[in-house]
């Protein structure tokens, strides 16, 4: 179509008008595409090209070292470490947000409209707000001698359980994590409840009256009917998690130890502080190859079906 | 539904607990912030004499006119711009179906999903080769062409709605390309732009990483920016720290208060598109 358009242009001065036209309508979009090409193409693109140099940031003349940046990101135990949190990652940021969210959506369904829902909605959606910067400070105090989980913990009589939890070697990584958890089920549960809105209460009425009970309308009602806002809510909590920073770098930037550290903490450790640019950029190619080998293949999956 | 109270509590005490699981952090920093500031807070604290003042102490600890000039500024300069030059990409695309217009928008939808960790070391780089580095425009700049991949995504799922004959009927109507994008378009895109100008407003106001590494002095930080070198330099005063940590999230919480319906409306629409 474009084509015949375009051969047949020289034809009549009328269509040649239109195609003058349709070139000209690139003066719309230079703007973006400027902007675009300058600030994120080719960054992509010269941190594709560090990746293969051994360069300080300083000095004029890089090294070309190869793959050897690459072989580093699975050898060295630190950038390995943080590529592994990152998948453990995607349990606090992406199972357990889904899975409350679903249990929420579950409930407030059974809700009838009006103040408490509204509210509820509200509160639940505020941590979703505020910066994640923020988040590490509220979660720093929450987890610290005296903060609100230690004196919980006092209350119930688990008192023997309290510690300085981000100073902990086992436990400072689900502790960061959850607050991964706390960010993202706000977010999840809403999405999941607009998605539950949509279902048609039929199909609810008429699993009741085939005999199923509250977990089976979920399995063959709610589930089903949620495909889609699922994955929404798994591609989205999934990028987050793999590519924390934020919270990460606030609370324990990434001790003790590297027991929390994450990619883009580590990227910026090398970057900034051991001054490695090659081997922090193939550490954030190797995170960006693996956030679109991860995402690609769940929006086919989730997509397929509808249109 | 049956609504015998016996079967409404529970479901009702869930929903109250999952909410106040929400805001539990924010409200135990603001029963430590309300404390006098020699007081070592534990968890929850329940003062009866809330010293409003921390937070004015608090506001000049922390540099926060300052600070806020510099969120303001960042937003001022990044919105507005971002918003106008992808609507007028989005427009081109679609309505005026540019040649290559396609081939450029997947190359932004391929890199839509793409973490910052991969360009800010190049932008550093880049910052300082064009001596923007540690200049306001070295951070509003980038930040305009981050948000391309996915403002040109949003407008133009909005344009694709749009009947074509709109453009062809203005057309005849002897309207140039540009007129017909002031007068028709845009008009009518204006909701869907406003949704993406609070996206963009969240997205710029709480940019961390960015401002961390393409400026040097704290002071031209976001406020969000600002709270990890506030946490250095106060973190053993818990008072005054949780006060002003407050301060650095009540901008966005109070926009968020007042804009609420439109702000999760914006959210999920951005998400299920995303």
């Amino acid at each position: 179509m474009t084509a015949t358009a375009e051969s047949t242009a020289t034809a009549s001065p009328r269509r040649r008008s239109v195609v003058l036209r349709r070139y000209a309508g690139w003066i719309f979009a230079l703007p973006a595409l400027l902007f675009y090409g300058i600030f994120e193409f080719r960054p992509i693109l010269s941190a594709l090209s560090y990746s293969f140099y051994q360069w300080d940031g300083v000095a004029p003349t890089k090294k070309w070292v190869g793959l050897a940046n690459y072989g580093a990101v699975f050898t060295q135990p630190q950038q390995l470490a943080s590529l592994i949190h990152a998948f453990v990652f995607i349990f606090f940021f992406t199972v357990l947000p889904v899975s409350f969210g679903l249990v929420v959506a579950s409930i407030m369904r059974t809700v009838k409209p009006g103040p408490y829902g509204t509210v509820t909605r509200t509160l639940l959606f505020l941590p979703q707000i505020i910066p994640g910067a923020a988040a590490g400070v509220a979660w720093n105090w929450m987890y610290s001698r005296d903060g609100f989980v230690n004196t919980v913990l006092q209350w119930v009589g688990l008192g023997s359980l309290a510690q300085p939890w981000l100073g902990s070697f086992s436990l400072a990584l689900p502790a960061v994590g959850f607050v991964g958890t706390w960010l993202a089920t706000g977010l999840c549960s809403v999405l999941l409840m607009a998605g539950v809105g949509s279902i048609d209460p039929g199909l609810y009425e008429a699993a009741s009256l085939d005999g199923a009970g509250a977990w089976w309308r979920f399995r063959a009602v709610t589930l089903p009917g949620l495909r889609q806002q699922i994955g929404v809510c798994v591609t989205i909590t999934i990028i987050a998690a793999l590519s924390s920073f934020d919270v990460v770098y606030l609370m324990t930037q990434g001790g003790p130890g590297y027991t929390t550290l994450v990619p883009g903490v580590e990227v910026y450790n090398l970057a900034f502080n051991e001054n490695q640019i090659g081997a922090a950029c193939a550490l954030a190619v190797v995170l960006a190859l693996i956030v679109m080998l991860i995402v690609v293949p769940l929006q086919l999956f989730f997509r397929k079906g509808d249109s | 539904m049956s609504d015998s109270w016996s079967s409404k509590l529970p479901r009702y005490a869930l929903l109250g607990a999952v909410a106040l699981y929400s805001i539990i952090p924010v409200l135990s920093m603001l029963s430590a912030a309300l404390l006098p500031q020699n007081v070592i807070p534990t968890g929850l604290n329940f003062t009866l004499h809330p010293q409003w003042h921390n937070f004015v102490d608090a506001w000049s600890l922390a540099n926060m006119s300052t600070l806020l000039k510099s969120s303001v500024l960042l937003v001022v300069g990044v919105v507005p711009a971002a918003l106008l030059i992808s609507t007028l990409a989005a427009y081109a695309i679609v309505i005026l179906r540019i040649p290559l217009g396609g081939i450029f928008y997947a190359v932004l939808v391929l890199t839509l999903v793409l973490p910052f960790e991969i360009v800010v070391i190049p932008l550093y780089f880049q910052d300082q080769a064009m001596g923007l580095l540690n200049t306001r425009w070295g951070l509003i700049l980038p930040l305009i062409g981050l948000n391309m991949p996915f403002a040109v995504f949003w407008m133009r799922s909005y344009f694709l709605n749009m009947p074509a004959e709109l453009y062809e009927a203005a057309t005849v109507d002897g309207g140039s390309a540009w007129a017909i994008f002031w007068k028709v378009h845009l008009p009518l895109a204006r909701p869907a732009v406003a949704s993406l100008g609070l996206l963009m407003f969240l997205s710029t106001w709480n940019q961390f990483l960015l401002p961390l590494v393409l400026m040097a002095n704290p002071n031209n930080w976001t406020l969000a920016g600002a709270l990890q070198t506030f946490q250095n330099k106060y973190g053993t005063n818990e008072v005054l720290l949780n006060a002003g940590a407050i301060e650095l999230m009540a901008p966005t919480i109070l926009v968020y208060l007042i804009l609420q319906r439109h702000f999760v409306k914006a959210m999920m629409q951005g998400a299920v598109k995303g």
